[in-house]
């Protein structure tokens, strides 16, 4: 990484480029704030000030930030969070307590884990000592001691809060949320989660105890505020670059790759799909990657193929690296699929099927045996193509074993199509039982 | 670890030191006046006699409970001692320990005044013998190594301090009979009489000269320093208490007054032998069964060495317990302690007072039976101070539930008139300045018991100790059990009730903050402040009936000394947790203001226990502090439960989300519930639960049964009753408009009737008042709007502005689902099928049709927020797919896009 240098100096197109990389993948995975999450006013806003009053006041609250899944739930909370702990008395006073649903799987470990961020008495070095019960009795007498006025406030966030709404008893959420409901150390309960039927998972004793406080991220954004976004996204910062004719050079390609007819198609395309912001980095991320000192701007082709990299279908790429004969099997049960509806099949129907389109018409297929077609069976089922019904159906004999395809018939015909040197009588096979 | 000997280590043989000297013919007991313990295999014995201060077997090994023996009396075949209960410094409260002023010495013990503990123990609890010290208030604790001797200053009758008369310590003997003369072996401790009698402030104050001589006289009332000083100590303290009566009985008046307390009566109990008030019949024949045991042991004591054969019996200690005692026994003591003082006053001073008084034994006994009788009528006509003392239970039980009906009388006019003035708790707490008033009295008193007691010379005989009965650490003293007697809210926590395991003693504390939290500055901020759940209000509006029927319940079961079961259900948010709350602060009120007696009180939480056996280590830890596992926990829980203790008070246990208890065995709530049915149980169990069917739905049936019927339900809070709420929490803070208030508390209760949704929502919309405002300065009164907005923040589901808010491949994948679901005629779908139908809207709609892999991301997406409920992702296209939603609401949702 070279070092920054005075700002008009003309940089070597080498230097610009990772610059460029570095800044951009930073703020495409999440590393850097931006200023203010955009769309998002009142949430901010009602959030900022609840915290701050926590902070502040000592008044105990609890609240859940709820949207679909890369809405910006932890975008939000981590500005708000920087914005709050901008303030100097805020940032001596404030304990935060971070838990994650997926790490935290059960009270025992979360009860730890808090002790441990909150560097209560009971912990030496890392180490958290005890018993869970001593544990939970410990932090409850901890919590229980203090007061609205006196004892630090305590700031509680729960990452995927639904995943501790399945812990045992829901004994952890039911003295958080005690706590914020009764004169105890002021503490603030943010829980994170994308279910919108999260509060039914509660406990009714647990839920009385939930101030109700809900906010929602549910944007309703438009295409052409997509755009934009994707334009800011992509936009160099003019004040702070190094290499001004360069950042020049660049924000206007941005502008000019937005204006494009097929860019904005393939963004369209995917703005319907999702508008999972996340995914949308992914897109821009790999476009990225393909900026070099040959390619200095992002180009609409590289868009178009990150974009098809992006919305390929996962099972036809798998059906691609198969041989003849799998294919053939796959074939055969697509037929099986269609005579029985849907009904699981076995290794003997898949091999007679097979046979018998053999027998009708074959002069480029080779005659398999039985051992060899079993062991093309076995490798469709280890590449998940096949699945064996259920359990019991796994121990039975292995050509009697009752499978199902995994793959819809779209899959299977659009491999077929772009599969090289496929043999038309296959071809055929596939388009019908009896061509 | 322990000091002294416990049963537990070394087996101990009980035995009477001689034959019954006198037999109590109506309770069936026989006096005996000496006991003997001696240590299996060890040839050693130690002698307990009358007025002997005992080490007994409590909680602590460390530091066993210290009694004065009063009386040894067998009765039923059980050997049991009748005591006077002194205090260590660690049983007292620690929140009471302020009053004192200082630091308390180590080995500073203090004479029991109080009522509440029984002072019959079984004599299998005696350890051993220990000397006490008896010092003026202001004389300095003695420095030195004797680590094995206890002082006694003060007094303390669960309220206050106050400096020990001599007479008090002294007055156990009967003034009928002066003391034998005393051998010069025999153990101070019992040389004088004495009286149980507390002193209380309302009693007639003594005049000065009396006083100062019965201080100065006890000075050296322990003393075995010569036979002729005591003996004129003795006459002398003699004189005194019956010029004590004398006065007393010119006030007799002023005392019934005095005597109308509660406690009057179970004091009397308590002290007269055996417990029950006699007639003057029953009266005469003891006295006259002591003057023949008495004379049996004067012959007796020439022949054996015993230290104090002398009895002490309780009946013949009645003057400074005259007022206190019903009809003919008061009467009857005071005449006879008019009559004794006449004699003893003949001997004064003379070492041969002993004999000059058992010559005139026999004067005595003709004197008494026209004493008996004539008295009794004449008093129960004129000043009867029975009346009321026999009343006074049932009569403060009354006055106490009085107190509790006025108080709710206030909590309606407060809740009726918002601006009445509402600080009626300082009527039940004894303000500061009642505090500051008393305590100067005890200087007062203090300082005239000052410089009289300068001479400490006297020596304190020692009993021989137990080898093993080291000296004794002074710090040990602080720590045992002082959460057990303190009836408070939560029991003190121990400084240590972490792990073991933990390197050092962690106490679990947030820390605190550098910097003092804001206060309310503007009226709403004041509102949402007062409305939040967790601040305490002043009253518990709209649960009177309640209160008082769990009231009268845990007084009644606390009067009585009996123990039993409550279950209380309701749905969250109902008040049940902080009535009952409530329900405790009030007794606790009434034990401190001395209307009940005092009780410990146990919280627990199912929910904040992580195996429902915890229960048993927190009961037990919040009880005595004592940490233990939870086996041993239960052990030790029965044990205490289910065996009479000394100094037992009435334990009340509230378990909260008794649900939580449940095990396959129910075991933990079989004992919760089994406890209070044992005899000396006096455990009082109020369990909390949501459901009414509980004890029918999950518990077996000797488990319902033991909970008993008594239940309590909560009914959800009706509109009137949550505005009520409200009011009463806002208080004088003009906030809200009135229909905003009616609104809130309409829409709580049609969905719920949870006080806590009500408060929330209101303390959200003081918010969004505060945010919409114009003028963030005066932002008004929250309105109807503004209500509105935050019951609809709270109540509105999301479902639909989620569905609006979803990509358009989603929104395509919820109608596809919908087509199927209308094509199969099924609520239930395959992936599989759903995509047929999205891919053939996608050509209707002119859109590409997505591969299967983002069919399959749309529907995990959908998933993911529960607007689809799907199977494991692992069956790809094989999965199944239901809505989450209503049909309708995805119609409704997609139709207005």
């Amino acid at each position: 990484m070279s070092k920054r240098k005075a700002k008009d100096s003309q940089m070597p197109i080498g230097e610009c480029i990772s610059q460029v990389q570095t800044l951009l993948r930073e703020r495409l995975c999440h590393q850097q704030l931006p200023q203010r999450p955009e769309g998002v006013d009142s949430q901010h806003k009602h959030l900022l000030e609840l915290l701050k009053r926590t902070a502040l006041h000592g008044e105990s609250n609890s609240v859940l930030i709820i949207g679909p899944r890369g809405t910006g739930k932890t975008l939000l909370l981590r500005c708000v969070l920087a914005e709050l702990l901008a303030e100097e008395d805020i940032h001596k006073t404030l304990l935060q307590v971070h838990l994650n649903g997926l790490l935290q799987t059960d009270d025992r470990i979360a009860l730890k884990e808090i002790t441990r961020q909150l560097s209560l008495e009971n912990v030496v070095g890392d180490q958290v000592f005890g018993s869970f019960a001593e544990n939970l009795t410990f932090l409850l007498e901890a919590l229980k001691k203090g007061d609205r006025s006196s004892s630090r406030p305590v700031l509680f966030i729960l990452d995927e809060f639904d995943l501790f709404a399945h812990h045992k008893n829901q004994t952890l959420l039911y003295n958080l949320l005690d706590v914020s409901q009764s004169a105890q150390t002021p503490v603030a309960v943010v829980g994170l989660t994308c279910r919108l039927d999260v509060l039914e998972l509660l406990e009714k004793r647990v839920k009385s105890r939930f101030s109700h406080r809900q906010i929602h991220l549910l944007r309703s954004l438009s295409f052409s505020q997509y755009l934009q976004a994707v334009q800011a996204q992509l936009h160099l910062p003019d004040a702070s670059f190094p290499d001004s004719t360069f950042c020049h050079d660049w924000n206007a390609s941005v502008k000019a790759l937005c204006e494009d007819k097929s860019v904005e198609e393939v963004l369209l395309r995917h703005f319907n799909s999702t508008k999972d912001f996340r995914s949308l980095h992914r897109l821009l991320m790999a476009s990225l990657s393909r900026v070099s000192v040959s390619n200095p701007t992002i180009k609409p082709a590289d868009l178009l193929d990150a974009s098809r990299l992006f919305s390929a279908d996962a099972m036809t790429n798998v059906l691609h690296g198969l041989s003849i004969l799998e294919l053939c099997l796959v074939i055969a049960m697509k037929h099986l699929n269609d005579i029985y509806d849907g009904e699981p099949f076995n290794l003997q129907m898949v091999y007679n099927e097979f046979k018998r389109f053999l027998q009708r018409k074959s002069n480029s297929m080779y005659n398999f045996d039985l051992p060899v077609v079993m062991k093309a069976f076995e490798h469709l089922q280890q590449l998940e193509v096949v699945r064996p019904v259920d359990a019991a159906a796994a121990r039975a004999q292995r050509e009697y074993q009752l499978v199902r395809l995994m793959l819809d018939h779209s899959q299977i015909m659009e491999a077929l199509q772009r599969y090289p040197q496929c043999p038309t009588d296959v071809k055929q096979w596939a388009a019908s039982a009896f061509g | 670890m322990g000091r002294y000997f416990t049963r537990n280590r070394v087996r101990r043989i009980y035995k009477w030191g001689s034959l019954p000297i006198s037999y109590d013919r109506k309770l069936k007991t026989d006096e005996y006046d000496s006991l003997h313990i001696s240590l299996e295999d060890l040839p050693r014995t130690t002698v307990i006699t009358n007025g002997e201060y005992i080490l007994i077997e409590g909680v602590d090994d460390d530091n066993p409970y210290v009694a004065k023996v009063k009386k040894l009396i067998e009765s039923d075949k059980k050997k049991k001692a009748l005591v006077q209960w002194f205090f260590r410094v660690g049983e007292l409260p620690p929140n009471k320990m302020k009053l004192l002023g200082r630091e308390p010495h180590p080995q500073e013990i203090f004479f029991y005044e109080g009522r509440t503990c029984d002072d019959e123990i079984d004599v299998e609890s005696i350890l051993n013998t220990v000397q006490v010290k008896f010092l003026s208030a202001e004389a300095p604790f003695p420095e030195g190594d004797r680590q094995e001797v206890l002082y006694v200053k003060l007094s303390w009758n669960t309220k206050v301090f106050k400096a020990v008369k001599p007479e008090q310590m002294d007055t156990v003997a009967g003034p009928r009979l002066a003391p034998p003369p005393p051998l010069p072996c025999s153990p101070p401790a019992a040389a004088t009489p004495r009286s149980r009698a507390p002193s209380r402030r309302a009693l007639p104050t003594p005049d000065l000269m009396v006083m100062n001589r019965a201080a100065a006289v006890g000075g050296f009332v322990r003393g075995t320093v010569s036979a002729g000083k005591l003996m004129e100590a003795e006459a002398e303290s003699m004189h005194s208490a019956s010029k004590l009566s004398a006065s007393k009985c010119l006030s007799a008046k002023r005392r019934s007054s005095v005597t109308r307390t509660p406690g009057v009566r179970k004091k009397l109990e308590l002290s007269s032998p055996g417990k029950t008030s006699m007639d003057g019949d029953d009266m005469l024949c003891q006295l006259l069964d002591k003057e023949l045991a008495e004379d049996a042991l004067l012959v007796q004591r020439s022949t054996t060495s015993l230290t104090r054969p002398m009895s002490q019996p309780c009946g013949l200690t009645p003057v400074r317990k005259a007022p206190r005692s019903p009809g003919s026994w008061g009467s009857l003591s005071m005449k006879q302690s008019l009559s004794l003082s006449r004699l003893t006053l003949g001997g004064d001073g003379s070492p041969a007072s002993t004999q000059h008084d058992s010559a005139h034994r026999p004067f005595l006994a003709s004197l008494t039976p026209p004493l008996l009788d004539t008295p009794h009528r004449a008093e129960e006509n004129e000043n009867s101070p029975i009346v009321p003392a026999a009343a006074s239970p049932r009569c403060s039980r009354r006055k106490s539930a009085q107190l509790v009906s006025s108080r709710i009388r206030k909590q309606l006019n407060l809740s009726n008139d918002l601006y009445s003035d509402g600080d009626d708790s300082d009527e039940f707490l004894p303000s500061a300045k009642d505090l500051r008033s008393s305590s100067e009295e005890e200087e007062q008193e203090e300082e005239e018991f000052g410089g009289s007691l300068d001479s400490d010379e006297e020596i304190v005989a020692k009993k021989s100790k137990r080898g093993a009965a080291g000296p004794r650490t002074p710090r040990s003293a602080q720590k045992p059990r002082s959460s057990a007697r303190t009836p408070r809210k939560t029991p003190v926590k121990k400084a240590t009730p972490t792990t073991p395991r933990t390197p050092r003693q962690a106490t679990p504390s947030i820390p605190s903050r550098s910097l003092p939290a804001r206060q309310p500055g503007s009226a709403l901020e004041e509102a949402r402040a007062r409305l939040h759940v967790s601040s305490v209000p002043e009253s518990l509006p709209c649960r009177e009936q309640e209160f008082q029927d769990i009231y009268n319940f845990v007084e009644s079961k606390i009067m009585d000394g009996t123990g039993g079961c409550m279950y209380i259900s309701g749905v969250p948010g109902t008040g049940k947790t902080a009535t009952v709350h409530e329900v405790v602060h009030s007794l606790q009120r009434a034990a401190d203001a001395d209307d009940i007696p005092s009780f410990n009180f146990v919280e627990i939480n199912g929910m904040k226990m992580t195996d429902p056996h915890q229960a048993y280590v927190q009961i037990l830890q919040k009880l005595t502090g004592q940490k233990a596992t939870a086996d041993h926990a239960a052990a030790l829980l029965e044990k205490r439960f289910s065996h009479a203790g000394p100094k037992k008070e009435s334990t009340v246990l509230l378990v909260d989300e008794l649900d939580l208890l449940w095990t396959r065995k129910q075991n933990v709530m079989y004992n919760l519930f089994d406890w209070p049915t044992r005899r000396h149980g006096r455990l009082v169990v109020l369990t909390i639960a949501n459901t009414m069917d509980l004890p029918e739905r999950i518990m077996i049936n000797r488990v319902a049964s033991r909970l008993g019927l008594t239940r309590m339900s909560f009914q959800p809070y009706s509109f009137k009753q949550l505005q009520q709420i409200i009011m009463s929490r806002l208080n004088k803070v003009k906030a809200f408009e009135e229909d905003a208030l009616q609104l809130v508390s309409r829409k709580v209760a049609a969905l719920s009737g949870d006080a806590r949704r009500c408060l929330d929502i209101c303390r959200r919309a003081t918010e969004i008042c505060e945010h919409t405002s114009s003028d963030p300065s005066a932002p008004g009164l929250v309105g109807m709007s503004h209500v509105m907005q935050a019951l609809d923040e709270m109540f509105s589901s999301a479902y639909v502005t989620a569905i609006r808010c979803a990509s358009i491949q989603e929104q395509l994948f919820l109608r596809a689902v919908l087509a199927e679901f209308r094509r199969l005629g099924l609520e239930e779908a395959t992936f599989q099928q759903v995509l047929v139908q999205h891919q053939a809207l996608c050509r209707v709609e002119g859109l590409q049709p997505p591969s299967v892999s983002e069919g399959l991301a749309a529907c995990q997406r959908l998933g993911a927020c529960r607007l689809l409920l799907l199977e494991p992702s692992r069956l790809g296209v094989l999965q199944r797919v239901r809505l989450n939603v209503s049909q309708d609401d995805v119609l409704y949702a997609l139709k207005a896009d």
